[in-house]
C-alpha cells in the first residue's frame, strides 16, 4: 500500500527562524521522499517548502495566492509562484511532481473536486490534509448551540472564514472513491498532537481534528 | 556579427563596465541588462550627465545585487550610443556615421553581442542574468537562446511580446523624431545639427507611460508652476508640465535620436514564441525537457506598459513545462519605472532570490 520510502526520522534542522517545524506540518513532511520534486499549493509563508528543502533536498515549487506569501518565500530563497489553486493548477503538464501538497486549503477553494483531480493529476501523489468538519467537538457545539462552531482547528466566525467548502473525513472520502482516487494513507491528528494512522470511517471521523491524506490516482 | 534580419554588422564595439570581483571558477558573474534609454553606468557618476548610476539602489556593496559576493556586469546594448557600435558610430564601409544605415536590429541581436563578450570575459556560464522593461526581453532572450549558459533569470516589468499599445507609443516617439527638420532623414550629424525638439517630445510621451497616474497626482497634482495663477497662455503653467519639459531636454543631451529610433523597433519587433510556431511553453523547452533556467518574474502592479498579466502569462508557459519558476507582484503606486526606484519589498524577493539561486548553485562568498 504505501508507496514511500521507509520512514526515518527526520533530522531536527530548524529552519530560518531557528524554529521547529510546525506540528501539523511534519507528519506531511514526513511522507515525502527526500530529493523528490514537490509542489505546494497555498504553500502560505513557505515554512513546509522551507523545511523540505533544508531537511530534505526537495526540489520544491510552491503556488500561493498572497502578495505578503510568495514575498516571504522568495525572500527565503523559495521557487514560488503567485496564484490561484482554482484556476492555475491546469497549467502544469500531467505527473511533473512526484508529490503534490495541498495542506488546509481545499476548503478554501471554489471548486475542491477539480482541483483535486488536478492534484492526482500533475502528481504521482498527492498529500491532502483539512479540518475535519466531523470531529466530535465540531458536531457537538453545533448540535448545542446551534450555531456554526468556532474551535480551535476552526478558529473563525462564518462571516470571517475563508473555508468555504468544508468536509468531513467521510466526505472526502467518499468524494475520493466516485473520483478513482485512491487512498493509500490516512492520518488523524488529534488535538492532543497525537497522530494516528486510522482508515477513514466512522473512528476517525469523530476524533480527528485535521485529516492528512496520502493519495494517488487509481 | 550576422543579424536576425539577415544582414550583418562587423567590427563592433562594446562598451562595458564590470563591478566586483569575478571568482576563480567564474561562476558568480551577474550580467544586468538595461533599458530603453538606459546604458552600462549602472553604479558609479555617469560621464554625460554627472548623475549617479541607473541601478546605484539595487547594485553594490551589500546591497540586493551584493557586489561583494558577485561580479556584475553591463553593457551597453547593440544600436546604443554610448559607446557600443550603433548609429551615431563611423561605417567604416563609408567612412561616415551609419545612420539609417545602420541594419535595423532585434533584441536577439544585442543578446548575440553580449554572449561574445561573455565568451571574451572568459564566463561559461552566467549565475544570472537580470533586466527591467527592455533588460527584462533580454533576460529572457539570453535563457530561451542560451538556456545552457544561464543559471538563473530575473526578467522584471517585461513580457514575451511587446504589445500593440507599446508599439503605437513608440510610433509616437519614432514619428516626432522624425518629424523634426534637424532629424535630415537620419543624416543630422552631416548637417551638424541634432532633432532635439523631436527626441524631447519623444522622450515626454515615453515618460507618462513610465509612471502611474497616481504617482503623477500625487507628485504634481494640478499645481501650478512658478506662478499664483493660469497664465492664459502655453507656457509651462502646470508643475507636471514644467517636469515633463525638463524630463525632454536634460535627455536630448545623453541620448542619440537615431538610437532611440532603433532601439524603439527592436523592442517592436521582440516576440518571444514567433520563432515556436507562436507557443510560448516551446520557448522554455530544451531538448524536449523543461529547460534548466531558475526563473524569478518580478512586476509592479501599478504598471500598466508592462502590466503584471504579461509577467503571468511567462509564469503560465513556463508551468506548462515545469520549469522552476517563482514569480512575485510588488505593491507600487509607482508605475512602470519602480523598479528603478527605492521599492524595499522588491529589494528583499531580489535578493532573497539570489541567495536562494547560490545556494542551489553552491556558491561561495567572494575570498
Amino acid at each position: 500500500m504505501n508507496h514511500f520510502e521507509p520512514r526515518v526520522p527526520l533530522p531536527d534542522l530548524p529552519d530560518a527562524h531557528g524554529r521547529e517545524i510546525r506540528t501539523d506540518l511534519r507528519p506531511i513532511a514526513d511522507m515525502v521522499a527526500s530529493g523528490s520534486r514537490v509542489l505546494d499549493v497555498g504553500c502560505g509563508d513557505g515554512a513546509l517548502l522551507h523545511y523540505l528543502w533544508r531537511a530534505k533536498r526537495v526540489d520544491g515549487r510552491g503556488l500561493e495566492i498572497s502578495h505578503e506569501g510568495v514575498r516571504m518565500c522568495i525572500s527565503r530563497g523559495l521557487s514560488v509562484t503567485q496564484g490561484d489553486a482554482d484556476t492555475d493548477l491546469a497549467d502544469f503538464p500531467s505527473g511533473a511532481f512526484d508529490c503534490v501538497i495541498l495542506s488546509q486549503t481545499l476548503q478554501t477553494v471554489r471548486a475542491p473536486r477539480v482541483v483535486l483531480e488536478h492534484l492526482v493529476r500533475i502528481g504521482r501523489q498527492a498529500i491532502v490534509s483539512f479540518p475535519n468538519f466531523g470531529y466530535w467537538r465540531v458536531r457537538l457545539a453545533l448540535l448545542r448551540t446551534g450555531r456554526m462552531p468556532v474551535t480551535s482547528g476552526l478558529p473563525l466566525q462564518w462571516y470571517d472564514t475563508p473555508n468555504i467548502h468544508l468536509c468531513t473525513i467521510r466526505d472526502f472520502a467518499i468524494l475520493c472513491g466516485e473520483m478513482g482516487v485512491e487512498i493509500d494513507r490516512s492520518l488523524a491528528l488529534r488535538r492532543s498532537g497525537q497522530i494516528q494512522e486510522m482508515p477513514p470511517g466512522h473512528r476517525a471521523n469523530l476524533l480527528a481534528e485535521t485529516a492528512i491524506f496520502l493519495l494517488r490516482r487509481r | 556579427m550576422p543579424l536576425d534580419s539577415g544582414a550583418s554588422i562587423g567590427p563592433v564595439s562594446v562598451a562595458y563596465t564590470t563591478c566586483g570581483t569575478l571568482n576563480a571558477d567564474a561562476s558568480n558573474a551577474i550580467l544586468v541588462c538595461h533599458a530603453l534609454t538606459g546604458d552600462h553606468y549602472v553604479v558609479g557618476r555617469h560621464p554625460v550627465t554627472a548623475k549617479p548610476g541607473w541601478w546605484e539602489l539595487a547594485v553594490g556593496p551589500g546591497l540586493a545585487i551584493d557586489t561583494d559576493r558577485y561580479f556584475v556586469i553591463c553593457s551597453n546594448v547593440l544600436g546604443g550610443c554610448m559607446g557600443t557600435t550603433g548609429p551615431k558610430e563611423v561605417d567604416p564601409a563609408t567612412g561616415k556615421p551609419y545612420g539609417m544605415g545602420f541594419p535595423v536590429i532585434t533584441i536577439g541581436d544585442m543578446v548575440r553581442l553580449q554572449k561574445l563578450l561573455i565568451d571574451h570575459l572568459g564566463i561559461e556560464r552566467l549565475f544570472c542574468v537580470i533586466g527591467g522593461s527592455m533588460g527584462a526581453m533580454q533576460a529572457l532572450q539570453w535563457a530561451v537562446d542560451y538556456p545552457e549558459c544561464v543559471y538563473g533569470a530575473i526578467p522584471i516589468a517585461g513580457a514575451a511580446r511587446h504589445s500593440a499599445q507599446n508599439i503605437a507609443f513608440h510610433e509616437v516617439g519614432r514619428q516626432a523624431i522624425m518629424a523634426d527638420p534637424d532629424w535630415h532623414q537620419g543624416d543630422y550629424l552631416l548637417h551638424d545639427k541634432r532633432p532635439t525638439g523631436g527626441l524631447s517630445v519623444a522622450r515626454m510621451a515615453a515618460h507618462i507611460t513610465y509612471l502611474s497616474e497616481t504617482a503623477l497626482h500625487r507628485k504634481f497634482g494640478r499645481n501650478l508652476q512658478d506662478r499664483k495663477a493660469l497664465g492664459f497662455g502655453f507656457d509651462a503653467d502646470f508643475q507636471v508640465e514644467s517636469y515633463l519639459r525638463h524630463q525632454g531636454f536634460t535627455f536630448v543631451d545623453r541620448f542619440d535620436a537615431n538610437s532611440y529610433l532603433y532601439i524603439t523597433r527592436a523592442m517592436d519587433y521582440f516576440d518571444l514564441p514567433a520563432r515556436h510556431g507562436g507557443r510560448l511553453q516551446d520557448c522554455f523547452r530544451v531538448d524536449g525537457r523543461a529547460t534548466p533556467v531558475r526563473f524569478c518574474l518580478i512586476s509592479f502592479s501599478s504598471d500598466w506598459l508592462f502590466p503584471t498579466r504579461e509577467s503571468r502569462k511567462i509564469v503560465h508557459a513556463l508551468n506548462a513545462v515545469a520549469a522552476n519558476v517563482s514569480s512575485v507582484e510588488i505593491e507600487s503606486d509607482k508605475g512602470h519605472d519602480s523598479f528603478l526606484l527605492d521599492e524595499p519589498q522588491f529589494h528583499a524577493v531580489l535578493s532573497g532570490f539570489l541567495e536562494g539561486l547560490a545556494e542551489h548553485r553552491g556558491l561561495k562568498a567572494v575570498g
